[in-house]
């Protein structure tokens, strides 16, 4: 049995501890906001936050996790209203949309450490994460955006 | 209308009853079947109003709250459809947007063309979805009048109310319903459409994304998400060569990886590829990480075929030979041998662009259930209708059962064209069919990268001539690589794509030879995003530059030239019957003044001609594709032998503008998934295998390589064109020339990686 803390809530799977992360996510736990794109953490789709680290959860088998806590794009924030939730709806980033809940998990570890990070910033933060439909400049304008919402909060 | 409103009942009791056998043939309980999907409601997708409903057309209907339902009949994949096609209904009906519901359609002929690829979601649609809304504002106005006993013209439709003119008197679109649904439908030549300064949604900025919110909080189903009760996760281990056969193989490892339910050989693929299946053994498993294990413990004896033949390195020598005999002349002006004869001076250049693949960030996905009644289907298809043919071929369903079999189309994580090949649909009808069960198949990106349906490299040939005085006077562009064709039809040899930016080309020069080279075919070779004007472009964009270096004129003056005057192209004048995408010349010109325009509009914003930085290099290129009409200019430096995009411009004239914001996105978009295929893009074949895998061999441009995009949009109130595919083709040519620049070094081939420079 493996115990996962998902987004606050303790749950007990009967599964391969080897399973990566991902798959307990998706096909057990049913939360498919955390996506599928290379399987070898090249692409960031599946990235999650464990102990609010930026992870990619394709390559973290379940056995590595247990006690941490996990947050997913779902977790992220109650009404959606994250500062980078709500600059990424502000500026329209999202093309396809498939790979932008593993921009926005990469995006709000950035600045839970980084609160005013420069271009090289986030270019550095954010360099794990592809876009195939290419929403890069909006992304790093967005994350700008998003500092900034944080920063004023405080 | 009786007659009509009648059949139609009855259509929809039938279609209702077979969804109820569709259910209890799975044993399960209505409601419960679907977690996460939701049925499109086939109310709302009928053609005739209700009682309840008032549906003048298959794309509109209003229930008795006044809530407007909008179908979307075009895949959404990133191009924001979904939002820019429902707000043009929403505006010619008035409605609020508010109260606008958008639902997906099922795939149905009833809608006419639902293909999502070719840039012709808005161009193809445009007329239609206006008349759409115009036709139900219609008969709320209509009947408004008839409430207030007034004659139509008196009343005005504004914002999801019927206003008398004259007074404060207003009614809700709720209130008008049931009448307007017993009123004929007008006659759709008759209507009166709004005008430009009417309208509240087209055309404006902010328009926010349909689906934005719930992309970011994780809420959207795509293909990959879909979930059944007691569905099982399927992968498959295709054949490495096109073709091939199993052997033999073993699953006795694979059976003992716990959640491993079963293992299924596939029929094998025999010529013509298709959108077929391509055959393997499927393992089934109760999650993805069991079927996936499975996978790798199966041991299977190919038998490779004749395809294994296959060297897509040596075949370059294929090409070469193959360029020297063309077969076809696709387009002949003048006499350009007599032209080479005369000149003064002949330029001729060798072109390569290399193999490409998809690389949807959502790699092909698909789920579907076999009852005795049916088969049900969601896949990120970016054509539901040939997924619908697709699956009934696959099981052998007969033409007129065609009804029993409902393919959902769920969001795309990407498309670039691959999605439009719904071989992964068949392959889940197929598997839900022998195991009984709902079945997802879903490929890794593996298999997306080593069994696509690839962009074939192509070898081109480019000659100038130029007379004493230095004028350009002829032009020969002969191109080879593996047509398209051959994926449907094994003997074809040559290209049928010379009008995606070969033959179209708008330079004014007396003597043109556009000409085509014959090869045989090895692998799937489908339509990546703007196809072969992706390599046509690059060689025709970069020689024009070579020819602007070899006059010593600066190269944005030399295209204005070398364009000429302005006109309509008569392309039938040089023995070419150009397909120009489908649309009549008539109505969709080569305007030579508007590509001008686009050409002079980008030098003036990118401050062509201003002192560069030391070591930067500035370039452009001027490509009309898809009827849209782009240039674009690419500044870079150098670090460290490296080449450094400093900043993208593009200006582009695609005709009305519905949604600014998402013209802006696909030019960004498009200038990005270009830049991959300019520094990376290269899919290779030994032994027929591809070679590639993943991410890290087969490379995605990445946000630190990715300046600042510009992107300029020119006014107009032509027709709309397309926005999908036309940023992608002038933007590696754009690229090359500004090395060029930078350096003095010209790259003919690509991808760039091989030079070392990126």
């Amino acid at each position: 049995m493996i115990k996962l803390n998902i987004n606050g809530t303790e749950q007990t799977l009967d599964i391969d501890p080897e399973m990566p992360l991902l798959w307990a996510l998706r096909d057990i736990v049913k939360l498919t906001g955390s996506k599928y794109g290379c399987g070898m953490g090249l692409c960031g789709a599946c990235t999650v936050h464990i102990d609010g680290q930026a992870v990619r959860s394709c390559v973290t088998p379940v056995s590595t996790v247990t006690g941490r806590k996990i947050t997913t794009i779902e977790g992220l924030s109650e009404q959606g209203d994250h500062p980078v939730q709500q600059a990424w709806q502000n500026l329209n980033v999202p093309q396809c949309g498939y790979c932008q809940s593993g921009q926005i998990m990469s995006a709000s570890a950035l600045i839970a450490q980084n609160q005013n990070p420069s271009d090289e910033d986030i270019n550095n933060a954010m360099a794990g994460n592809i876009c195939r439909c290419g929403t890069y400049p909006r992304i790093r304008a967005a994350i700008h955006q998003a500092a900034k919402l944080a920063r004023e909060v405080k | 209308m009786d007659t009509l409103n009648k059949m139609d009942t009855q259509n929809k009791n039938i279609q209702n009853v077979s969804r109820r056998h569709f259910i209890k043939g799975l044993g399960i309980a209505g409601g419960s079947m679907v977690i996460g999907v939701q049925f499109s409601p086939l109310l709302a997708a009928d053609t005739r109003s209700t009682a309840d409903i008032f549906s003048p057309d298959v794309f509109v209907s209003i229930d008795k709250d006044g809530q407007v339902t909008i179908i979307c009949h075009r895949s959404e994949m990133g191009q924001g459809i979904r939002s820019t096609l429902p707000l043009l209904v929403a505006d010619e009906l008035e409605a609020d947007w508010k109260r606008v519901t958008v639902t997906q359609a099922l795939g149905d002929p009833k809608y006419g063309s639902q293909n999502t690829d070719g840039s012709r979601s808005v161009r193809k649609n445009y007329q239609k979805l206006k008349e759409a809304g115009a036709i139900a504002r219609t008969m709320l106005q209509q009947a408004a009048a008839k409430v207030w006993q007034v004659s139509a013209d008196k009343v005005e439709i504004y914002n999801h109310n019927a206003l008398l003119k004259g007074s404060k008197q207003t009614l809700d679109f709720s209130k008008l319903v049931e009448i307007a649904a017993t009123l004929p439908i007008p006659d759709r030549t008759k209507l009166k459409l709004k005008t430009e300064k009417e309208q509240r949604y087209v055309g404006k900025e902010n328009i926010k994304i349909l689906d934005g919110e719930k992309i970011i909080t994780g809420n959207t189903v795509f293909g990959f998400d879909v979930q059944l009760e007691g569905m099982k996760i399927a992968v498959i281990a295709r054949p490495p060569v096109v073709f091939g056969k199993v052997k033999s193989f073993d699953d006795s490892e694979t059976l003992k990886v716990p959640g491993v339910v079963k293992v299924i050989q596939l029929p094998d693929l025999n010529p013509p590829a298709a959108f077929n299946m391509l055959g393997g053994i499927a393992v089934i498993a109760d999650n993805t990480w069991a079927a996936i294990k499975g996978r790798e413990k199966l041991k299977i004896d190919w038998e490779h075929g004749q395809n294994a033949s296959y060297d897509s390195v040596q075949h370059e020598t294929v090409f070469k030979e193959s360029v020297k005999n063309p077969s076809t002349v696709v387009r002949n002006r003048g006499d350009f041998k007599q032209a080479k004869a005369a000149a003064a001076k002949v330029i001729t250049a060798d072109y390569y662009v290399g193999g490409l693949t998809h690389a949807p960030m959502e790699p092909p996905a698909a789920t579907a259930v076999v009852t005795d009644d049916g088969v049900e289907v969601w896949a990120c298809t970016q054509t539901p209708q040939a997924s619908v043919g697709s699956v009934m071929r696959t099981l052998n369903i007969a033409k007129e059962k065609a009804d029993t079999v409902k393919v959902h189309v769920t969001l795309l994580g990407g498309g670039f064209g691959r999605k439009s090949k719904p071989d992964f649909v068949a392959e889940a009808a197929y598997l839900a069919n022998q195991t009984q069960m709902p079945i997802k198949v879903l490929w890794t990106r593996e298999d997306e990268v080593k069994h696509g349906y690839y962009h074939s490299p192509s070898y081109q040939v480019l000659t100038g001539t130029l007379d004493q005085q230095n004028n350009v006077t002829g032009w020969h562009h002969c191109m080879v690589n593996h047509p398209i064709g051959a994926t449907f039809n094994p003997a074809a040899k040559t290209a049928g794509s010379a009008d995606l930016g070969q033959a179209d080309i708008m330079w004014d020069v007396p003597n043109m030879l556009i000409d085509l080279g014959d090869t045989d075919t090895y692998t799937r070779i489908g339509w990546v995003r703007s196809v072969t004007n992706i390599n046509n472009a690059f060689a025709a964009c970069s020689f024009a530059d070579e020819l602007a270096h070899a006059k010593a004129q600066d190269p944005k003056d030399f295209l204005l030239d070398f364009i000429g005057k302005d006109q309509h192209i008569n392309y039938e004048k040089d023995n070419y019957q150009y397909g120009n995408y489908g649309e009549p010349l008539k109505t969709y010109p080569a305007d030579t003044a508007r590509l001008k325009n686009v050409i002079q509009l980008v030098a003036k914003k990118a401050g062509w001609g201003k002192k560069l930085p030391k070591g930067h290099g500035i370039g452009i290129a001027a490509h009309r594709s898809f009827c849209t009409y782009v240039a674009t200019i690419v500044e870079v430096s150098f670090e460290n032998g490296k080449v450094k995009l400093e900043s993208v411009y593009n200006a582009v004239d695609c005709g009305k503008v519905l949604n600014p914001d998402r013209v802006r996105s696909q030019m960004e978009g498009a200038a990005i998934f270009a830049t991959t295929l300019a520094y990376y893009g290269d899919i290779t074949c030994k032994e027929g295998q591809v070679e590639q895998s993943n991410f890290h061999d087969y490379q995605m441009a990445r946000i630190n390589e990715i300046p600042e995009i510009h992107t300029y949009i020119v006014k107009s109130d032509l027709l709309p064109t397309g926005i999908g595919e036309p940023g992608v083709p002038p933007f590696a040519p754009a690229l090359c020339n500004a090395i060029f620049n930078a350096t003095g070094k010209r790259y003919r081939r690509l991808p760039l990686k091989q030079y070392n420079i990126v």
